[in-house]
This record gives structure tokens, C-alpha cells and sequence, in this order.
């Protein structure tokens, strides 16, 4: 499955970048799948997406949980928590 | 129900007066401008940078307004907010709205800003003589949103934290 990565704030500055096309491996069906599937990338991606991290995720520009499953050319997205206003 | 997400400044007067132009039936006009602070979390602020998410912000913020018209009877709503890199004194947010008595317009106005502080994809980073900083998310904002109680229309099935997430 293709999916587009889009990352913001300080985790895009953690990671060194902003967007990546990835192709998953079939067991990742879930944001949080593709969460555990980028953290084990290791270094910074253990970092920046490590399980006791404040994060907040979103799947085609809606705030989602780990559990909702993604698809085909869908936009995955993770950020820190919001602080605008 | 106007939102614009803009780097350029805003005239509040000008804002409102569109905003109430061919509207009689309004009696009520509530506004909250939010402003860069010379001074967070015990540093100075020499500039601070707002980052968003293009595409999901705007469609955060339609949510918002969106879910305060479901809850008062308002005539109209309007919300900017600015992006890039802003100057203490310089304004960041402008929530209007108009209802035909104050009650809904106070009430939505708060719900609006309250809503967005913790759900629409803004971040802010300050620059302070101790070098750039991101801004984390306060505790106190959650609580406020809180007050609101459960948000049935939210965009997306789990806006809130996931269980067992620390809180910021």
C-alpha cells in the first residue's frame, strides 16, 4: 500500500523532513502500525515517535487514533500537540 | 461562515463591519483578537512563527464553526488566523461572531477559540535570547475545551488524547 507521510512543528524538525511517499509491507493496516513500522527505523524516528511521546495523529486531514485503519493513497500525518490562537 | 488562514495582518474594524454589513437582524457583535506576548514561561519573546497544516486546518476550523452554530443560534462567524513569522503587540487571531442577543454570541466566541487552541493544527515557536523554542501545549486549555462537555461532531473519531497518553 502507498501512503503519503506528512510530518509538522517540532517532530518535522526532529526527523529532518516534512513529507515522504512510503510503500507499506501489508501487516500495517492501522496509523498506529504505521507509527511502530516508522519507529523502527531507529535513531531519530525511535525518538521523535517513541511510545510515551505527547503525538497526535491525523489520517486525510482528520485528528484520529492509533486504530484507525489507513488506505490506499491516504495521508497520514503526525504532530505534536496543537498551540495556536 | 468566513475562514482565511493569512500571513498578512488584519483591520478588526473593517472585519466586523463586513461581517454586520446587510445584517439588521444582528444585536450582538462578539470579537476576541489574540496578540503576540513581549514575555512566555518566564523568557522574552523576540519573534514568535506560526506553523500550520495546509488543507486540515481549514477544514478544522469549518468543523469548529461548524459545531458552534449546531450549539447557538448564531447569524454569522468569522475566524483568521495568521501564519508565519509575527512580532510582539502584533495580532495572531480574530474570532467574530454575531447573534441577535449577546448570550450566543459570547458563548459561541469562547467555544470557537476554545476549540481551536487545542484542536485546529497551528504551532507556534517563539525565538528568546536563550535560542528557539517550540511552544508546548498547556494543560489549562484541555480543561477549557472540557467545559464544553462531549463533542459529538468532532472531525475524526478520537480528536481527544488516546487513553493511557500522557497529557502535555
Amino acid at each position: 500500500m502507498h501512503i503519503q507521510l506528512r510530518f509538522f512543528a517540532s517532530v518535522r524538525e526532529a526527523l529532518g523532513t516534512a513529507e515522504e511517499n512510503l510503500v507499506l509491507p501489508a501487516h500495517v493496516r492501522t496509523v498506529g502500525d504505521v507509527r511502530d513500522f516508522l519507529r523502527q527505523r531507529g535513531g531519530v524516528w525511535a525518538e521523535a515517535l517513541a511510545e510515551g511521546r505527547a503525538l497526535r495523529m491525523a489520517c486525510n486531514h482528520q485528528m484520529t487514533g492509533a486504530g484507525t485503519a489507513i488506505s490506499e493513497g491516504c495521508e497520514v500525518a503526525f504532530f505534536p500537540p496543537v498551540t495556536g490562537g | 461562515m468566513p475562514i482565511r488562514i493569512q500571513t498578512e495582518d488584519f483591520d478588526l474594524g473593517a472585519e466586523v463591519a463586513r461581517l454586520r454589513a446587510s445584517q439588521p437582524q444582528v444585536g450582538a457583535v462578539v470579537v476576541f483578537v489574540g496578540t503576540v506576548r513581549d514575555m512566555n514561561e518566564g523568557a522574552s519573546v523576540a519573534t514568535m512563527e506560526l506553523e500550520h497544516y495546509p488543507g486540515m486546518t481549514e477544514k478544522a476550523l469549518q468543523a469548529i464553526v461548524g459545531q458552534a452554530r449546531a450549539r447557538w443560534e448564531l447569524v454569522d462567524a468569522l475566524v483568521i488566523h495568521r501564519v508565519g513569522l509575527l512580532q510582539p503587540l502584533e495580532q495572531i487571531v480574530l474570532v467574530a461572531v454575531t447573534s441577535k442577543h449577546r448570550g450566543e454570541a459570547f458563548a459561541a466566541c469562547e467555544f470557537i477559540m476554545d476549540y481551536l487552541k487545542t484542536q485546529a493544527p497551528f504551532w507556534k515557536k517563539e525565538q528568546t535570547p536563550q535560542g528557539a523554542r517550540w511552544v508546548d501545549a498547556r494543560v489549562a486549555d484541555d480543561e477549557a475545551l472540557a467545559k464544553w462537555g462531549p463533542l459529538a461532531a468532532l472531525p475524526g473519531p478520537a480528536a481527544a488524547p488516546a487513553p493511557g497518553e500522557p497529557q502535555p
